[in-house]
């Protein structure tokens, strides 16, 4: 049982949350994962961790609510309890001082480039941060990255905010001016990640992408999390979860994450089903 | 009433286990085989010679008393042949149920020379299911503290065997285990139908009430490493993490949607409990009027594919690229999945899986074999017919073809020696590894084998722990 010390909303359907893992908190490095389950009939969930705190033995972690699951964590005030926590899982971030990095983080996504981002931060390298959301409602962590940043654009989609742009769009404008980018970490939707790969690979910029795909154990026993990379299969949980942007085949990634929508679909239809009936009994009660 | 005579006892035949029904259980999860009436048990157990010299017990990997058991059964005294299995194992309702007694202690029975041998496994889930119905499982006498502490790593056959010894001999033992459930492959591989999880989890009590710490959510090498076990006040640790790292085929295709490792589709069903989604939340392949191939000849496959019939599968199919001869399954499984109508397909290889343009498994291409000479493992080599390859319709494919070992203790604990295969090697007499204080057994040692040989390990493993910590000094 992993107490939530605090829990707030940073966008829609994004939260945040700080919670007691002091095993965790000591051991994390940027780039790795825990699971966490709810309850006993829920699910493994994988998330990023965004960020610890060593002396007050917490990490933490930002869940955008999608699908049955996700709502559920997002349902979570500080107080409450997740039942299960384990980690840190995964190869952590390969940090080095490689001078211009760019850190690119779409949606969520953001959240999980934050601590790879303070990484290379501290490494020493000239860090540019390119934080990309659909509107400006969207947009997390600004003030954070400021402070990490050397350089920090913020990119929306429809000009609400910021850049009026895809993220992928700022980053050509920053190799068109000429300036020498020496690697590039773009974490997000796969979409994102893929654009993202395309533009630099011309130009031979070194890029990482974190990978998302659907795991179990996530410790290497049960091979759900498999994915193509240099045409080989690789286990994203114990190989990755980064890997070079430009050996990834990001449509296969596409399609397996696919391989579970129908029933999740089915799963979030019947729990919303079934919030509208106890609000419904909730108000008939009250009347 | 006088003894039976020698004779008499050779006379009654070897008792046959009640069971459900095959219609009616391959489509649901209740367990399989119903267990011995007391009546029964009684009269298997008579069949027992009593052999001054039980040879029986030689077959056993824990060396349980095997005919000073069935002489209490067959005096009727249950709780008492009860205790004396747990003499020498720690895990005996689940033994009854998954050892393969066919090869071991029912192998080596002298009533088995001329007759069927006597049905020892039958016998010990007898004992064991009515100690826990009746009476609840009795713990066995514990030796004062030592003040030592055993951190046991995995909390599969191996380390829970290996715990229950340790925590007996009056160590402390705290057992790490990576899943958010205790119990390894006895928990997320085998199915409930063949060994309940209600079982599992009341042996494991036991163990909990001898004294045995439990960390769940704890990955060795990540959470803690090897080294910060030492240093948190361990003084031994036994690393019994299992194989674990599912071996596909390296066929094009094999990342098509609905292709899983024997070790996703039965960790999502049993672990997760899938075949109750969305009750519980996590989903599996919905099987419901597909066809289903299981490509392997092992337990785990015979695990897999009487799992997809339950879940409703039209077609399911045991794949095997050598004949019905060389399969390594338990006769018992073969024989419990023909009846439950699964198909077995022989001397057949598959050489691509073919899918759609979403990604989804549509077929697979298969090729006939033929048996050649034998290889190194003394079985027949299986090799193609040329032009013999076909193609059928699949819409879930499981690959049953055994595990590698997990790379995370490797990965993080490089002063250990590892074979090629990243097996840890150990001297086999006391399972100590290269590295003072660290012992290892199981899967992550011998490569996939069974419970009871883990278990055995485990007992070894136990014994000469023991042994060190009595004089740390030495290795």
């Amino acid at each position: 049982m992993n107490k939530i010390i605090s829990a707030e909303f940073l966008a829609a359907d994004i939260k945040r949350f700080v919670i007691e893992a002091p095993k965790i908190a000591a051991k994390r490095r940027a780039g790795q994962f825990v699971i966490v389950r709810i309850d006993e009939k829920g699910e493994r969930i994988p998330l990023t961790i965004a960020d610890s705190n060593k002396e007050q033995g917490t990490i933490t972690i930002i869940v955008q609510g999608i699908g049955k699951t996700t709502k559920e964590i997002n349902n979570h005030v500080a107080g409450d309890f997740f039942l299960d926590v384990v980690g840190p899982l995964g190869k952590p971030s390969h940090i080095e001082n490689f001078g211009t990095a760019i850190s690119i983080g779409g949606g969520v996504g953001t959240a999980i480039a934050f601590p790879t981002a303070v990484a290379l931060k501290e490494a020493g390298n000239h860090t540019i941060v390119i934080n990309g959301a659909r509107n400006k409602d969207l947009v997390i962590l600004e003030e954070e990255l400021k402070n990490v940043a050397d350089e920090l654009y913020i990119t929306t989609d429809d000009g609400s905010y910021g850049y009026h742009g895809f993220v992928t769009q700022k980053l050509q404008e920053l190799i068109d001016s000429g300036r020498k980018i020496d690697f590039v970490l773009a974490i997000g939707p796969i979409p994102m990640m893929r654009a993202v790969a395309n533009t630099t690979k011309p130009y031979g910029i070194k890029t990482v992408v974190s990978l998302n795909p659907v795991m179990v154990d996530g410790t290497g026993m049960c091979g759900g999390c498999r994915a193509t990379v240099d045409n080989k299969t690789v286990f994203v949980c114990v190989d990755g979860p980064e890997f070079d942007a430009h050996l990834v085949d990001f449509d296969l990634l596409t399609k397996r994450n696919r391989t579970y929508n129908q029933s999740e679909k089915a799963a979030l239809d019947n729990h919303l089903c079934k919030l509208d009936k106890a609000f419904v009994e909730a108000v008939t009660t009250e009347s | 009433m006088p003894p039976l005579t020698k004779k008499e006892r050779m006379q009654i035949s070897r008792q046959p286990m009640p069971e459900q029904e095959p219609l009616a259980r391959s489509r649901n999860f209740l367990e399989v085989n119903l267990g011995f009436t007391e009546e029964l048990a009684r009269m298997e157990a008579n069949r027992c010679l009593q052999c001054p010299k039980p040879v029986c017990v030689e077959g056993c990997p824990v060396g349980v008393k095997i005919r000073d058991f069935i002489q209490l059964v067959s005096e009727g005294d249950f709780l008492g042949a009860a205790a004396k299995i747990k003499e020498d194992n720690a895990l005996p309702a689940v033994c009854g149920r998954v050892c393969p007694q066919e090869e071991q202690c029912e192998a080596k029975c002298v009533v088995g020379v001329k007759h069927d041998p006597v049905a020892i496994g039958r016998l010990e889930r007898f004992v064991s299911d009515y100690e826990r119905e009746k009476v609840g499982i009795r713990t066995p006498h514990v030796k004062p503290k030592t003040g030592k502490k055993v951190a046991v790593v995995g909390s599969g056959p191996a380390g829970l065997s290996c715990a229950g010894d340790l925590i007996q001999l009056g160590h402390d033992v705290t057992v790490f285990e990576a899943l958010h459930e205790i119990g390894g492959v006895l928990i997320y591989g085998i199915p409930e139908f063949r060994l309940p999880k209600n079982i599992v989890k009341a042996e494991v009590d036991a163990l909990k009430n001898l004294g045995v710490e439990f960390q769940t959510n704890a990955v060795i090498g990540f959470t803690d490493t090897v080294d910060e076990l030492f240093e948190n006040g361990y003084h031994a640790v036994f690393i019994a993490v299992g194989a674990g790292l599912p071996y596909f085929m390296s066929i094009p295709g094999e990342n098509f949607n609905g292709v899983y490792s024997a070790n996703e589709f039965l960790t999502r069903v049993n672990l997760m409990k899938a075949y109750k989604f969305p009750e519980y939340d996590t989903p599996v392949f919905d099987c419901k009027n597909k066809n289903v191939a299981v490509f392997g000849g092992g337990n785990t496959a015979m695990d897999a594919v009487r799992t997809a019939k339950r879940l409703g599968a039209k077609n399911a199919y045991i794949m095997y690229r050598r004949s019905e001869k060389e399969m390594p399954a338990r006769l018992e499984e073969v024989h419990h999945a023909k009846q439950e109508g699964i198909e077995f397909v022989f001397l057949t290889n598959p050489l691509e899986f073919l899918g759609d343009e979403d990604g989804w498994l549509r077929g697979v291409k298969l090729q006939k074999m033929e048996l050649g000479e034998p290889d190194a493992s003394g079985r027949r080599r299986p090799v193609p017919i040329p032009n013999s390859e076909y193609i059928i319709d699949l819409d879930m494919a499981v690959v049953a073809i055994g595990n590698g070992s997990n790379p995370i203790i490797q990965k993080t604990t490089p002063d250990l020696s590892y074979n090629k295969r990243g097996n840890i090697i150990v001297n086999e007499e006391n399972m100590k590894t290269s590295k003072k204080g660290v012992f290892a057994g199981g899967d992550i040692v011998s490569g996939g084998a069974t419970v009871i040989l883990a278990m055995g390990a485990g007992r070894t493993a136990a014994k000469a722990i023991d042994n060190y910590l009595t004089n740390t000094e030495a290795w």
